[in-house]
């Protein structure tokens, strides 16, 4: 019995032996005035204590960025007296506002689907709808999926992982202009036969800097004095126009 | 350039969000009409979720009108007690349409109803609009022709509470300016417009104002509705987006002082004929987005925007 353990523990040991070191372009993601969109590079190394096992199947690397969850809503049109209105909706309780799976391999070679449920590692995993009413619910976050797809809100980049001699990885993502703030969180997955065998995850800040952050701020904090800046400033644009104008005719 | 918006949360192109605002503003000081109608729709097209872009779109009529109003008191061609007189009504009629659109947002049919609101309201005030000033330039053409007296005696002169409108050379009863601001107030809040569509048309024919104080007159009624809601907006929603706003004012205070000049050369019929065929075009780009099968049957709409 206690030998078993022993070799249990033996086993275990070896398969933790590959681990991950991880890096990251930029520690947060600043939204200025002039944001447009953001590169984000996230690279990293497998640290082994022994030489890579060659029999437990070939080595993935799979990274997730993920913006924070949502409660969205999917609707329906279908014609009704003649015109297309909105018949059905569909509430998906947590979508990310933005997800990018990249792998570096065909997806079946490095990941299993019982890991991609455990894990929730490609899109249609981390999206989750329950309660929905709809019979045919699965079209709804299939559309959700690819709306958000055309917008480039949702990425998959099969082979998007660079992998150097099952060492050095490298992934890019390309952050899309109208990103929502949060704390968006990247996963590294290293897989052997498309079992993961280590997790290293990070959070990547995502914030409006400057006038942007304190315009968003006045406006939900005090909402009253931004609601008369707005105006006071629309009247002043008003009248500064009309009197250059008049000047100008002068 | 791109400019990230804070409250929409969108990067869009400035030099497109100035022409917008410039092609509104110059409609605005043609016709009197705060270009609300246009904005909000193009405002969609350009990618600003639909809750900010009404808001804002508030916001952006007080400063064109604004501007145009200036232009407008300085010809004296403002009847500030009739103003006075529709922005009454237009505040009670705000706060009713408030709540009818609260009402329907919990049935969850409001960007229907919004939507049919305009398709039924454009359409036929921009079809007796057309009709009308095509008949106005016929008899213009054919002097012989029978000619209608220009100021009838109808049910609105045989109400109480009579006022003298001096400015318009009316001595009519306040009930009816007062219903035609609640029904554009109502109108304004629901639809997200300054109303004057509704309004210019409802003074000429209706109230029977002379056509030169009615654009005015309505830019008065319109700047202190608009304010009103865009407060309501800023402090329940927090959907009024600053930058958006500044983007469209500069361009629109702009595009509404060469609109007024604008305005001053076209005869009153040519304006009317412009005013209804811009009125059809929208009404039908939407009426078509109802009746035609949409290339995407799916929306998304996350965390209440």
């Amino acid at each position: 019995m206690f030998r078993i353990i022993l070799i249990l523990l033996i086993l275990t040991g070896a398969a933790r032996a590959e681990t991950i070191v991880l890096g990251l372009s930029q520690d947060s993601v600043s939204i200025t005035a002039t944001f447009d969109g953001d590169d984000i590079l996230i690279f990293g190394a497998v640290r082994r204590d022994a030489p890579a096992p060659t029999d437990d199947g070939d080595l993935g690397v799979i990274v997730t960025v993920a913006g924070p969850d949502q409660r969205v809503s999917v609707y329906r049109k279908a014609r009704r007296y003649g015109i297309w209105i909105n018949t059905d909706e569909v509430e998906v309780d947590n979508a990310p506002s933005f997800y990018a799976v990249a792998t570096s391999g065909p997806l079946q070679e490095v990941l299993r689907d019982t890991s991609d449920l455990r894990q929730e590692i490609t899109i249609p995993r981390a999206i989750r709808s329950v309660g929905a009413t709809v019979q045919d619910s699965a079209a709804f976050t299939e559309a959700l999926i690819r709306i958000r797809e055309a917008d480039n809100l949702y990425q998959t980049q099969i082979n998007g992982v660079d992998l150097e001699q099952d060492t050095l990885f490298m992934a890019s993502f390309a952050l899309p202009a109208n990103l929502t703030e949060g704390d968006y969180v990247a996963r590294i997955f290293l897989t052997r036969d498309g079992r993961p065998i280590d997790e290293a995850s990070t959070v990547i800040p995502v914030q409006k800097v400057g006038l942007e952050r304190w315009l968003y701020n006045l406006a939900h904090s005090d909402p009253l004095i931004y609601g008369m800046l707005s105006l006071v400033l629309a009247a002043a644009a008003g009248w500064a126009a009309s009197a250059g104008f008049a000047a100008l005719r002068r | 350039m791109q400019i990230y918006l804070p409250i929409a949360e969108v990067s869009v192109d400035a030099f497109l969000l100035l022409g917008l605002g410039g092609l509104v503003g110059l409609l605005s000081g043609m016709f009197g009409v705060g270009g609300g109608f246009l904005i909000t729709p193009l405002l969609f097209f350009v990618g600003i979720p639909p809750a900010v872009a009404v808001a804002t779109s508030t916001n952006q009529i007080v400063a064109s009108s604004f501007s145009a109003l200036l232009a407008h008191v300085k010809r004296k061609t403002v009847d500030f007690r009739m103003g006075t007189v529709l922005l009454i009504g237009g505040l009670i009629g705000s706060s009713l349409g408030l709540v009818v659109f609260n009402y329907l947002r919990a049935l969850g049919q409001v960007d229907l109803l919004v939507n049919l609101f305009y398709v039924v309201f454009l359409g036929t005030i921009g079809s007796l609009m057309m009709i009308e000033s095509l008949n106005a330039m016929r008899r213009a053409r054919n002097p012989s022709g029978p000619r209608r007296a220009r100021r009838q005696h109808n049910w609105v002169h045989k109400l109480p509470l009579k006022v003298k409108f001096r400015v318009s050379g009316l001595y009519i009863s306040v009930v009816p300016p007062l219903l035609v601001g609640v029904f554009v107030g109502i109108l304004s809040a629901i639809m997200g417009v300054g109303g004057g569509f509704v309004m210019v048309p409802a003074m000429i024919y209706l109230l029977g104002m002379p056509t030169k104080v009615v654009i005015g007159t309505s830019l008065f009624q319109i700047i202190f509705v608009t304010s009103y809601t865009t407060m309501l907006h800023a402090t329940t929603n927090y959907t009024v987006d600053i930058v958006l706003a500044l983007l469209l004012i500069i361009g629109g205070v702009i595009g509404a002082q060469f609109g007024a000049i604008l305005g001053l050369r076209l005869k009153a019929e040519q304006l009317r004929i412009l005013l209804a065929l811009l009125v059809l075009l929208v009404c039908g780009k939407l009426a078509l987005d109802l009746l035609l099968q949409p290339a995407e049957l799916y929306s998304v709409s996350a965390g209440g925007v």
